[in-house]
C-alpha cells in the first residue's frame, strides 16, 4: 500500500506534455513519407526507423499508455501498409503498439527528459521491438529469421544517437 | 473494483488490440490476402510524396552535379585526358611496331626470294650531321662484314653504298646525293646510263640522247655495270623529261622511300650479282617443293 503511494507521489511529479495542434499528426506523417523517400537515394537511411522513433518519443512525453499504444498501432499498421506484401498487416503494428504501451507506461513514471535517459531507452526499445517482430515472424509467420546480426546491433545504436538529436527537435513542438 | 479496471483499461485495450492485429494477420494468412484495401489507400496517400519527392531530389541532384559539384567533373576530366593521351601514346606505338613489322617482312621475303646473295639487315641509326651530304649511319659495321662500296638497297630499291665502314657503324651514302651514282638503265628500251643525286628529292639520268624515246613512268632499274649494284634491281620511274643539249634532263624518282628510311639491307659481296638468276633459281626450288611426292608402285 505504501509501495503505491510512494508510486502515485512520483508520477505526480512528471510533468505530461502537451503538444501544439496537428503536431503528432504532422509528425507521423512526414516520418512515414521519409521512411518511404529517403531510402531510395540514400540506401543506408533504411537502418533507421523514424515511426518507431515517433512512437518511442510520443509515449514518453505523453504519458497516457492508452494513447501511446493507439498511435503505436496506426503508425504500425500504415508502415506494415506501405512495406510491400512480404509484410503483412500487423506485423510492425503489433510491435509497436506493444512499444507504444511500454514507452507511454515508463514515461509515466520514469523522467526520460535526459538525453542518456532516452538513449538508453531507445537502444532498449528498439531491440525489443526488433524481438517481437522476431517473435511473430518465427512463431505466427513461420518465417526463420536469425536472433541477432552485428547490422541489428549497429542499427540500434545508430537509431539511439538519431533518438537523442530528434527528439530534441520534437521538444519544440510542445506547448509552453 | 471500479479503480482497479480504470487503472487496468489499457492493459485490456493492449491486449484487445493486439488480439485483433493477430486475427488480422491470421486472416491474411489463411485467405493468402494482404489487406488490399488498406495497402492501396495508403500507397496512394503517400505516392504523391514519393513523386514529389522523386522529382525534388532529382531536380536538386541535376543542380548540384550539373552546377556545384563540379570538382570530381574536373578531375576526372584531367584523368580521363591523361588516360586518353596514354592510349594514343600507345596506339601510335602499336601502329609504329606494326609498320615496322611489315618493313621487315619485306626484308624477309627479299631475303628469302636470294638465297644466295649474301646479304645483312641492317637499321639505320643516323643522319648525316651537314645538310649539304645526304648520308645515314647503320647500325653494322666493320665487325659484321660491311666495307666500304657495298650496296645498300631496299626491297623497293636502291638506297646508296657505304662510304665508310667502322667498328660497329657504317655511313651509307644516299643515292640523292651529288656524289653519289649507279649504273642504271630503262627497263623498257634498255637505255643505260648513270644515274646520280643532285641534293635534291629527285634522281637525275644524265646521258640519254635527245633522239632516244623515254616515257614517263618508265621504270629504271640497275644495270651491274658499277660492279656495286645487281643487275635488274629498281631505281626509280621517270618523273620529267625535258629536252636539253645534247642529253634529254630526266628526272627520277627514287624507288625506295630515301627520306624515311627505317631498315634496309647491305648487300655483302663485292663480286657482280644477277638477282634475276637468283630469283628464278628460288622460284624453281620453291615449285619443286610444292610438288606432291610421288609413291612408286611396286
Amino acid at each position: 500500500m505504501n509501495d503505491s503511494f510512494d508510486l502515485r507521489v512520483a508520477e505526480a511529479h512528471i510533468e505530461v506534455h502537451k503538444f501544439r495542434g496537428g503536431a503528432i499528426i504532422g509528425t507521423v506523417i512526414l516520418a512515414l513519407i521519409l521512411q518511404a523517400c529517403v531510402p531510395v537515394y540514400f540506401p543506408k537511411f533504411s537502418v533507421l526507423d523514424l515511426p518507431l522513433l515517433i512512437v518511442i518519443y510520443f509515449g514518453l512525453s505523453r504519458r497516457h499508455p492508452a494513447t501511446g499504444l493507439l498511435l503505436g498501432m496506426v503508425i504500425g499498421l500504415l508502415q506494415d501498409s506501405l512495406s510491400g506484401p512480404t509484410v503483412p498487416l500487423g506485423l510492425y503494428g503489433i510491435a509497436k503498439t506493444i512499444i507504444g504501451y511500454l514507452a507511454s507506461s515508463i514515461g509515466a513514471r520514469l523522467d526520460t527528459e535526459h538525453p542518456a535517459a532516452r538513449f538508453a531507452l531507445t537502444i532498449i526499445f528498439f531491440g525489443l521491438h526488433q524481438g517481437i517482430i522476431l517473435l511473430i515472424r518465427r512463431l505466427l509467420l513461420a518465417q526463420p529469421e536469425p536472433w541477432f546480426t552485428m547490422r541489428m546491433g549497429i542499427a540500434a545504436v545508430v537509431n539511439a544517437v538519431v533518438a537523442v538529436l530528434l527528439f530534441m527537435v520534437l521538444d519544440r513542438l510542445r506547448k509552453d | 473494483m471500479g479503480a482497479n479496471t480504470i487503472r487496468h483499461k489499457p492493459l485490456v485495450l493492449l491486449t484487445g488490440v493486439i488480439i485483433l492485429q493477430i486475427l488480422l494477420l491470421a486472416v491474411q494468412i489463411k485467405r493468402d490476402s494482404q489487406g488490399r484495401l488498406i495497402r492501396v489507400w495508403t500507397v496512394g496517400a503517400v505516392s504523391p510524396f514519393q513523386r514529389a519527392s522523386a522529382t525534388g531530389v532529382g531536380s536538386v541532384r541535376g543542380a548540384w552535379n550539373h552546377y556545384f559539384a563540379l570538382q570530381n567533373t574536373s578531375r576526372e576530366n584531367e584523368r580521363l585526358r591523361h588516360e586518353n593521351d596514354t592510349l594514343k601514346l600507345q596506339i601510335n606505338q602499336l601502329q609504329s611496331r606494326a609498320a615496322e613489322a611489315d618493313r621487315l617482312a619485306l626484308l624477309l621475303n627479299f631475303r628469302q626470294a636470294h638465297p644466295t646473295i649474301p646479304m645483312l639487315g641492317a637499321r639505320v641509326i643516323g643522319t648525316g650531321a651537314d645538310s649539304a651530304s645526304e648520308t645515314v649511319f647503320l647500325d653494322r659495321g666493320d665487325r659484321d662484314g660491311i666495307h666500304r662500296n657495298m650496296a645498300v638497297i631496299t626491297p623497293d630499291g636502291v638506297v646508296g653504298k657505304i662510304v665508310e665502314s667502322y667498328r660497329d657503324t657504317s655511313q651509307v651514302l644516299l643515292l640523292t646525293d651529288k656524289d653519289s651514282g649507279v649504273g642504271a638503265m630503262l627497263s623498257e628500251s634498255r637505255i643505260q646510263s648513270p644515274v646520280g643525286g643532285v641534293g635534291e628529292p629527285l634522281l637525275t639520268m644524265k646521258y640519254v640522247a635527245n633522239d632516244d624515246t623515254v616515257n614517263v613512268g618508265e621504270h629504271v632499274v640497275t644495270s651491274g655495270m658499277d660492279r656495286i649494284f645487281p643487275r635488274d634491281l629498281p631505281v626509280g620511274t621517270v618523273a620529267q623529261i625535258k629536252p636539253g643539249n645534247p642529253f634529254k634532263q630526266i628526272r627520277i624518282k627514287p624507288s625506295a622511300n630515301l627520306e624515311r628510311l627505317e631498315e634496309v639491307i647491305v648487300l655483302l659481296s663485292l663480286q657482280p650479282l644477277d638477282l634475276k638468276k637468283d630469283a628464278e633459281a628460288a622460284a624453281a626450288t620453291a615449285a619443286e617443293a610444292k610438288q606432291p611426292v610421288k609413291t612408286q608402285k611396286p
